[in-house]
């Protein structure tokens, strides 16, 4: 019984402590914490700095808004799949997934015609239904996250071919629709919408993970399941939570694709998945749940697209390209362990 | 100790970026132009080819070159990305097969007002601004297709012809094509309705199956392209029937097999590396300020049991 009290006193220890401190080992884990965080940032600056000294074509107001550009729909993904691998989950139908949203934007605006706010938020709103589904799956049949969503995985992919019938589907006939991720908010600036919208999604993000009930639950969830049941929290209410809110970002991320290329493509989204858990890992979130931050979610993602970026700009062969991105990944995790046997 | 760790990451970290400035310095151009190509694969043996002929052509002429794709023919928005980090290092000219030719459509006008010459390949965009396609005339390769076909019949018989799809620019090019020449040259060949098999191997197996069984009296069948080709072989043998000629295009382990044996009569291939040279040579007369052809015919080998091991031909194949 003693084993079990340790961490349950953690657990309400951890569900009541400000942002930031919410892993057990009392004194300097939440500098350790900052730490990792820290190596992330610290990397990405190293990054963006080498390349800015390697290529003069790197640091300029055209590329780096260029780089943010194509940051917006592996970040939307990692943002959204962070809450579920800080529970100890894992999210694998986030890529086919956007594109099963992507396809099903396209049937409601170009379709069934319906006006582009209206199926904007059914797409969102349809994101979320598939990430219901897997919230159902995990925690009321209690599927491995794993094997669940691998199954939606593939499910996604077939229900984007059937409702598409194989082929893209055009916005030809809605021409804002394309604005919503291309078009300028920001008057003046040659600054795309996307951008804006994934900085005021992930800011909305960081403050339901650190302010929110349902944030706290979810570190909870993550660091002892067994024990947030035992101290009379719903764990399986809070899950499905968890999984339906991933659900909402796969649902934004489908929008902001489909707007992007001013068509919906079926086929695409295999791979998008590994991405995201990539830039999750880079930003220093545990796979194995408890612990984790946005900031370092976004900053993974971003390392990820400044190395795709830079490495083509200095014409390194694409074959190097993934070589170096694996190798960062390693790195990013070695550091996340040591840090971890420091605690 | 906290901090001595950090140390020891970063330099971990920079690694592999140190590994990145060897590399390429390999790439230094001195003064080279410098040509961004934009594919719509890389991994694929077709793709490898088509780059083997580019830096083939770019070490004749004295250029540099850079080759990037997607990892499948469905990842537009990778290939978009790739397409814009292309622009921003600004090539002297860029080299680029659209997966989709609407999703680039803005990129290319941002190529135009960056003046830099785009080559089309592979597809061409529905955009006047590359300066030049150069791709496979896949209706006279079809055609040759059909030519053989009739001389293996002797100018008379049934033919089926198992096509990859009928929308996209390929399929029609290599139906019609073939359906043209046999209208046009060999009146005594009865063509059957042209089934679609989305160039899946065993869609086109099953077709082909269907066709032998209300045919029995078929005496030849075309598949348009690698899936739609090996699908037939598969349909043919499963079916146990002898003497059916088979014509094939692109090639593919299975198909190489297949005419090695003889249960293939022969096939059709594109040039990748033909492709490759072309795309290079267009955008260096490109850059050069000379005046291109709208359209360039990268060609195609017919191929057969005699001819597969030509060194021209071994070289436009893939396994």
């Amino acid at each position: 019984m003693t084993t079990l009290k340790a961490p349950a006193d953690t657990v309400t220890k951890a569900a009541h402590a400000p942002a930031g401190e919410r892993t057990s080992g009392g004194l300097g884990a939440a500098a350790r914490d900052r730490l990792q965080q820290l190596l992330a940032f610290a990397g990405l600056i190293v990054i963006v700095a080498f390349f800015s000294l390697a290529s003069g074509d790197f640091f300029t107001y055209g590329n780096i808004t260029n780089v943010l550009f194509s940051t917006v729909v592996i970040g939307l993904l990692s943002v959204g799949t962070t809450f579920v691998i800080i529970t100890g989950g894992i999210d694998l139908s986030i890529g086919t997934g956007m594109a099963l949203c992507a396809v099903m934007s396209g049937a409601f605006i170009v379709r069934m015609g319906l006006p582009l706010p209206v199926g904007v938020l059914g797409a969102i709103l349809f994101g979320g239904l598939i990430g219901l589904v897997n919230g159902l799956n995990v925690a009321l049949l209690r599927i491995p996250p794993f094997i669940a969503t691998l199954a939606m995985m593939l499910v996604a992919q077939g229900l984007a071919l059937v409702i598409s019938h194989s082929a893209p589907i055009y916005f030809t006939n809605a021409p804002g629709y394309t604005r919503i991720s291309t078009g300028n908010l920001i008057p003046g600036a040659d600054f795309p919408n996307a951008v804006v919208i994934l900085v005021v999604v992930a800011v909305i993000a960081g403050v339901v993970l650190n302010k929110t009930t349902l944030g706290r639950y979810t570190y909870a969830i993550g660091s002892n399941e067994e024990a947030t049941a035992l101290s009379g929290i719903d764990v399986r209410k809070w899950k499905i939570v968890v999984y339906t809110l991933a659900g909402l970002f796969i649902g934004l991320a489908g929008v902001m694709i489909s707007a992007r290329l001013g068509s919906a493509q079926p086929a695409t989204g295999m791979g998008y998945e590994l991405q995201a858990i990539a830039a999750v890992v880079i930003g220093g979130t545990s796979l194995t749940g408890g612990k984790g931050s946005l900031v370092g979610t976004v900053i993974g993602a971003l390392i990820i697209s400044v190395l795709n970026n830079g490495l083509q700009i200095m014409s390194i062969p694409q074959e190097w390209q993934d070589v170096i991105l694996g190798c960062v990944i390693l790195v990013a995790v070695y550091a996340d362990m040591m840090r971890k046997r420091a605690a | 100790m906290n901090s001595r760790r950090a140390g020891a990451v970063l330099v971990a970290a920079a690694m592999p970026l140190a590994l990145t400035a060897c590399n390429s310095s390999d790439g230094a151009d001195g003064g080279k132009p410098r040509i961004a190509i934009v594919s719509k694969g890389f991994q694929q043996q077709f793709w490898q080819s088509v780059k083997k002929g580019a830096e083939q052509e770019a070490a004749k002429e004295g250029a540099t070159i850079t080759f990037v794709g997607p990892p499948t023919e469905a990842d537009v928005e990778q290939q978009t990305n790739m397409l814009s980090n292309a622009l921003a290092k600004s090539p002297d000219a860029i080299g680029f097969a659209a997966l989709d030719s609407k999703a680039s459509a803005p990129l290319l006008e941002q190529a135009k007002s960056q003046h830099i010459p785009v080559v089309a390949f592979d597809s061409g965009v529905e955009s006047d601004i590359p300066v030049t396609t150069a791709a496979t005339d896949n209706k006279a390769a079809a055609a040759e297709a059909a030519k053989h076909m009739a001389q293996l019949l002797g100018g008379k018989g049934k033919v089926a012809m198992v096509v990859h799809d009928q929308t996209s620019r390929s399929g029609i090019d290599r139906r019609d094509g073939f359906m043209e020449w046999m209208k046009k040259n060999a009146p005594g060949i009865k063509l059957l309705h042209p089934q679609y098999g989305g160039g899946d191997q065993i869609k086109s197996a099953d077709i082909t199956k269907s066709i032998i069984t209300s045919n029995p009296d078929i005496d030849g069948i075309y598949g348009s392209n690698e899936g739609s080709a090996i699908g037939v072989i598969n349909g043919v043998k499963e079916s146990r029937r002898k003497g059916i000629r088979i014509v094939g295009f692109d090639s593919g382990q299975a198909q190489i097999d297949a005419i090695s044996s003889g249960l293939e009569a022969g096939a059709v291939t594109q040039n990748p590396m033909g492709i490759g040279r072309e795309v290079v040579r267009a955008a260096m007369e490109a850059i050069d300020g000379k005046s291109v052809p709208k359209s360039i015919d990268t060609g195609f080998y017919w191929y057969d049991k005699s001819s597969m091991n030509d060194r021209k031909i071994q070289a436009a194949l893939y396994k």
